[in-house]
This record gives C-alpha cells, structure tokens and sequence, in this order.
C-alpha cells in the first residue's frame, strides 16, 4: 500500500477550495469558480489516470477505457466501483455512484428553494456551494478521459443523495496533437494536426507514438492533443 | 476518567485514509489554479495561508476529539503534540522539534518527509512561491483556536533546495480563555 494520508485533510482541502473561490476572488462569479474547480479537477484526473495507466496497455474502445475509468480507477480514488454504467451507444454514458464519498456527508435536506430560513449571515447558498463541489470529480472524468485522447463533456447530478450520477458525453473533433520530448537537455515541442473523427485508433497513436520514442531513448514529458491549439 | 491521549500511530490507523498521491496532485492543482489565477507569486503565498488558517480553525476541533489530549502545560508541550501526533493523524509523517530560545516561546518544527511535495518541482517563474504555506496557516489557525497568537515562518524549504522543511513558530501571546459569565461572588 502506498503513501496515505487521513481522508479528513483532502475532505477540507476542497471544501476550503471551493469555499475560497466562491466567497473570495470570484464571489458572484459562478461561472468563473465552476471552471477553476473543474480546472483542477481535470489536472488530477489527467495526471492520476497518467500514472495508472503506464504499466497498462492500451484500451481496445472507448467501452473499456470507460469501464476502467468506472472500476480500477475509481477504485484507487474513491476505493469502490461505479455503481452501475449505461451507454446509448451514441456517444453518451451515464455513472451512477450510490454512495459517492465526497458528498456521503452533505446534507440533503436544504433544497434550492429555500432561503429565507438561514440566517443572514450565512455567506454562501448551500445548494450553489454543493454544485460547486461536484464540478471537481467532473474534472477528474474529463481529465482521465483526455488521457486517455477521448474528449468528452460530463456534468454531475446529485438530486437523490447520497448518489452521485455523472453524464458523459463524448465528443468529435478535429484534433491537433502537441508532445513535448526532452532531448539533450533541451525541450522540444511536435505540433501537428489530424482531422480525424473519434475511433480508437487515437489510443493507438499515442500508444505507438509513446513506443516509438521510448525506443529511441527520448523520454516524452507529454503528449496530448488540444483542441484549441493552432 | 478522561480517557488516556492517543498516540498519532493510533489514532492515524483509525482513521480513513485516501491514498496519498491524490491528495498530492490534488495540492498541487490548486496551486497552478491560484498561480493563473492569482498571478502574483506574493498573492498566492498570502492566499494559501489564508486558505490554510480557515482549514486550521475547523482541524483544531477533530484532532481535539481524536486524540484526547488534554490541555497542554506550556509551548514546549504544544509544539511536542503538533509534531508527533498532529502531522501524523492527518499527515501521516512525523515532526521534531527542536531550536528552542531561552525563554520557550519560539521554536522550529522540521519536517523530512512532506507528503504535499512528492514529485514536485518549482520552475523558475515561480520563484518566492511558499508552495507548502497552506501548513503555515493550517498551525497558526489551529493554535489560536486554542487562545495562542503566534508569527509562523519558513526558514528551510526543500523545494528550494535545502534538506528538510523547517517551520518557525513563535508564540506572540497567550490569550487566556474568558469567561462570558461573571462568578458569583
């Protein structure tokens, strides 16, 4: 078992985040706190999905990598499966999670109507805050995905607590692909574009592209696409 | 009876643990958030203590709870408990303590194995960044939650090449706890 830390520190930590963003620099800016937490968010899932998946193979579809994101992952993180997983085969899945760790403990009885109980001095709506709080593990999804080259958008929605349900949606872009090697000390930066529809043969590329240099003793630092780059 | 105080290794095998690797990215998201964000070095150095005080006010009462201990005699037992039973319960690592001055107020906590740095390195446009302030605030906020104002410092910071983390805690005052309610006389 490797490192660990008490599950109260990082419970605080993104409470406190979260609760920094809203009620400091971007108070009366949800739009502005939601991507910043998701921005985090998708920094973790990125890296974290990164280090699990360096010994691993590549996924044969997009099916696998999302029920490895819905069992090891999750597992790693959160220490149990997703619950259940639905696809419309159109693109689109849904994750349900009965008992989702980071809100098992938020309260369920405050609901989005309700305002004039709470004291005044209450800074912050509890259900904005709670929305707020779920854009971090839609980070993660979406940064584990786009490790994994599949873009995607997911939104999360916890209006039956303590379960958590997260959409994915996958999406079809024409892909511009950035890796960066270090060579001699010296970091290069291989920008090229594809126009290509979502298969798996993106996994493919980055695993063969990842292969290759690995051959030549180049050691990538990263290899993503972007698809607002260029 | 009170029950007796637990040591950190009791109460950190109770306790439920993530896997420490999360919580470090997860650390180390926040603070590339706050850097494009805040964009100003001092700025977030100032928000992550910020950010660690309010975490130090609400912790204070779990480890309360947690470890049974009852009020400490003086600094010298303060800062013994923050670093072995604190930074263990929560961080999982142990503290020393050493570097006292002669009148007991001031000391250094050294910390070797900081799980909040793990893989991480500073680029050089982020020199002066306190990346580790968030445990600054964390203590400052906690002690004086528990009637103690204290100044808190780096003086040894690994991710700027030194050996270990050195924290420096000076006591500023000893606010004794006040009654709301006068005693009868």
């Amino acid at each position: 078992m490797g490192k660990e830390v008490s599950e109260s520190c990082l419970d605080i930590l993104l409470i406190e985040t979260v609760s920094s963003y809203t009620n400091g620099f971007y108070a009366g800016k949800p739009e502005l706190v939601a991507q910043a937490v998701e921005a985090i968010g998708y920094q973790v899932g990125n890296q974290l999905c990164e280090r699990y998946t360096m010994e691993r193979s590549q996924f044969s579809d997009h099916l696998e990598a999302i029920k490895f994101i819905c069992t090891d992952f999750w597992i790693k993180i959160f220490k149990k499966q997703i619950d259940t997983l639905r696809t419309d085969h159109k693109g689109t899945f849904v994750l349900r999670d009965n008992r989702f760790r980071w809100i098992s403990r938020v309260s369920n009885s405050i609901s989005e109507d309700s305002g004039a109980t709470f004291p005044s001095t209450l800074p912050v709506n509890f259900a904005q805050s709670r929305k707020m709080h779920l854009y971090f593990p839609c980070g993660i999804i979406r940064g584990a995905l786009s490790n994994l080259t599949i873009p995607c958008a997911v939104t999360a929605d916890i209006s039956s607590l303590p379960s958590c349900v997260s959409r994915l949606h996958l999406l079809d872009v024409s892909l511009a692909w950035s890796i960066v090697i270090r060579y001699k000390g010296l970091h290069i930066l291989l920008c090229f574009r594809i126009k290509h529809k979502i298969s798996q043969g993106m996994l493919e590329f980055k695993y063969n592209w990842t292969k290759v240099l690995g051959q030549l003793k180049l050691s990538v630092l990263t290899l993503s696409f972007d698809k607002t780059f260029l | 009876m009170a029950p007796p105080p637990r040591s950190g290794d009791a109460i950190f095998a109770n306790v439920d643990r993530v896997n420490a690797e999360l919580f470090t990215l997860t650390y180390g998201a926040i603070v590339r958030q706050l850097l494009t964000d805040l964009e100003e070095v001092d700025e977030v150095n100032k928000q992550l203590d910020q950010m660690g005080y309010n975490i130090g006010i609400r912790l204070i009462d779990e480890f309360l709870a947690k470890s049974n201990i009852s009020t400490c005699v003086d600094f010298k037992e303060t800062a013994e408990v923050i670093a072995k039973v604190g930074f263990k319960m929560f961080l999982g690592v142990t503290a020393s303590v050493s570097n006292w001055d002669p009148e007991g107020t001031t000391c250094s906590i050294i910390l070797e194995d900081n799980p909040l740095v793990d893989f991480v390195e500073l680029p050089d446009t982020c020199q002066g960044l306190y990346y580790c302030n968030i445990l600054s605030g964390v203590v400052r906020g906690a002690l004086e939650m528990v009637s103690m104002k204290t100044e808190i410092t780096w003086v040894r910071d690994m991710l700027r090449g030194d050996d270990a983390f050195e924290l420096r805690l000076k006591l500023l005052k000893q606010v004794p706890e006040e009654y709301p309610y006068k005693d009868d006389e």
